[in-house]
């Protein structure tokens, strides 16, 4: 998935980790190379433990690789930038601040009335109508995680990073913000990287799936998901993709 | 009772209310049976205060009290908060720092009479001072505390939306270790309380604490003793519930979930 310039969206080359603490080394990542495509969705999978978040917050500039580099748009990248914004579990939310001055939060450049509809707009893409002046104590987990990814759409960035971002929600929950997303993503074409250790969410999301191996980690292989959405999951081309992935990390689909 | 069920309304006074009257009740009957002339009875204590209301010193002395209490408290405050963010901010200065911040917070400010005494005499900036003293390292101890254990995710995501570093500061870690810093505060005004009363019987004449040690040294009056203890009780009691509304506001409350 390249662009029309011919140049990836973001292209990650030989990125290495390693990690010290107490004397003893940890390798993390091992010369991972990744080449996202602008307006791409793609879903990174991996064993718990194995450097998924490591590699995205690599990637969003939260922290600097032990060798290798980051490039977003042909340019190193060298910290964070609200250019591209990192969705958390719903953790991230500010819990002294009200639906509504969450989502403002990045705006702070911007004119006033210009805040205010770009806020009344993320507030009714995300249908949090209503709960404007509620503070995050008083919200469900699905709720304050749409008040996380309003925030981020908020300031129009091109990229979003999220880490595992519907993991900490129940399953029916979980299944409607997959859908939220979707809707989202085809209305505003940001390129998103999406970390989840949920193989199934990754095959139900993304335009390509990156596997990655235990500890220290490689991207194992990147599988096409060419299934258009909506997307069937009982059709047999999508089992079939997710049992391929299943077998690649080296789980049995049996319980 | 069901320990689940919320008390009723009238409970919630009733049972308090009745707890006081048997107490006093219960002082006073101790009293009558003993014949004792050292403890004053409840009515004597009354009559107390009745004459200091006469003689136009309780408004007086209540106020001299508070008044030092909020100067002391209040220097603490604006001199604590801006230090303790400060080092919770720069941990290398904390680290410089910290080693004597924990030597001098366990020194009791009484033990700093006789210094304060040399500093600034016998008179009331040495009774602020000791009251400062007292209410100054619970709030820097709080500030940093707060500060350091805000959760990185926020200041990630302050960062990621393009703070700067003072912004980082004002608009997510100050509001973040907010409710940590009420807590400080409040600890605080308690022990600024409890200072007060050592500080005015030693370096003032006036006040709840010299009503204390002077009602005793002139003429033996307990009464006016047990009168300036029970004063110092019930408004140390409300100047409590009066911070504890800061608990209520929407910005903050969201630290206070957990407790009752």
């Amino acid at each position: 998935m390249v662009s029309a310039a011919g140049q990836p969206k973001l292209s990650a080359q030989h990125i290495t980790m390693t990690f010290q603490r107490d004397g003893n080394s940890t390798a993390v990542l091992d010369n991972v190379e990744l080449e996202v495509g602008q307006g791409e969705f793609l879903c990174i999978v991996g064993p718990s433990g194995c450097g998924k978040s490591t590699l995205l917050s690599t990637m969003a500039g939260f922290l600097s690789p032990t060798s290798g580099e980051v490039r977003i748009d042909g340019e190193p990248v060298n910290g964070p930038d609200p250019r591209r914004i990192f969705v958390f579990q719903e953790r991230g939310v500010f819990p002294w601040l009200t639906v509504e001055g969450n989502i403002d939060f990045g705006l702070f450049a911007l004119s006033r009335q210009e805040r205010r509809q770009r806020v009344a707009h993320y507030i009714k893409m995300v249908g949090l109508e209503g709960f404007e002046k509620a503070y995050p104590a008083e919200l469900s987990g699905g709720m304050k995680q749409r008040v996380e990814v309003a925030r981020a759409l908020a300031v129009n960035p091109d990229m979003l990073f999220l880490d595992e971002p519907f993991g900490a929600l129940d399953s029916i929950t979980r299944l409607i913000m997959r859908g939220e997303l979707l809707r989202i993503w085809e209305a505003e074409r940001n390129t998103i990287i999406f970390v989840t250790h949920d193989i199934d969410e990754a095959v139900q999301l993304g335009d390509r799936v990156a596997v990655m191996s235990d500890r220290p980690a490689k991207i194992q292989q990147i599988v096409n998901i060419d299934i258009p959405h909506p997307r069937d999951l009982s059709a047999p081309r999508y089992l079939e993709l997710r049992d391929g992935i299943l077998k690649q990390i080296g789980l049995a689909h049996k319980v | 009772m069901n320990s689940l069920a919320q008390p009723k309304k009238w409970e919630q006074l009733f049972w308090p209310v009745l707890a006081s009257v048997l107490f006093l009740a219960l002082w006073h009957y101790s009293v009558a049976w003993t014949a004792t002339k050292v403890v004053p009875s409840p009515l004597a204590v009354e009559k107390g205060v009745a004459e200091l209301v006469r003689k136009g010193l309780l408004w007086r002395y209540i106020g001299d009290s508070l008044r030092r209490v909020a100067l002391g408290f209040g220097a603490a405050a604006a001199l604590g908060i801006p230090l303790g963010l400060t080092l919770g901010w720069y941990p290398a200065a904390n680290q410089v720092v910290n080693p004597v911040l924990q030597i001098l917070r366990p020194i009791s400010p009484i033990a700093w009479i006789p210094v304060a005494i040399i500093l600034f005499g016998v008179g009331d900036i040495t009774a602020d001072f000791l009251i400062f003293l007292g209410a100054f390292f619970p709030i820097v101890v709080a500030c940093v505390s707060g500060v350091s254990n805000v959760p990185s995710v926020f200041r990630r995501a302050g960062r990621n939306f393009g703070l700067t570093p003072p912004q980082l500061l004002a608009k997510v870690v100050f509001p973040a270790a907010l409710p940590q810093i009420i807590i400080g505060l409040r600890i605080a005004l308690g022990i600024a309380w409890l200072v007060m009363v050592a500080a005015e019987m030693i370096a003032v004449d006036s006040g709840l604490g010299y009503l204390v040690i002077d009602a005793r040294n002139s003429g033996k009056r307990y009464d006016l003793v047990v009168a300036a203890m029970l004063l110092i009780g019930v408004i140390g009691l409300a100047l409590d519930l009066c911070f504890r509304k800061l608990r209520d506001i929407p910005s903050v409350r969201w630290g206070f979930r957990h407790e009752t």
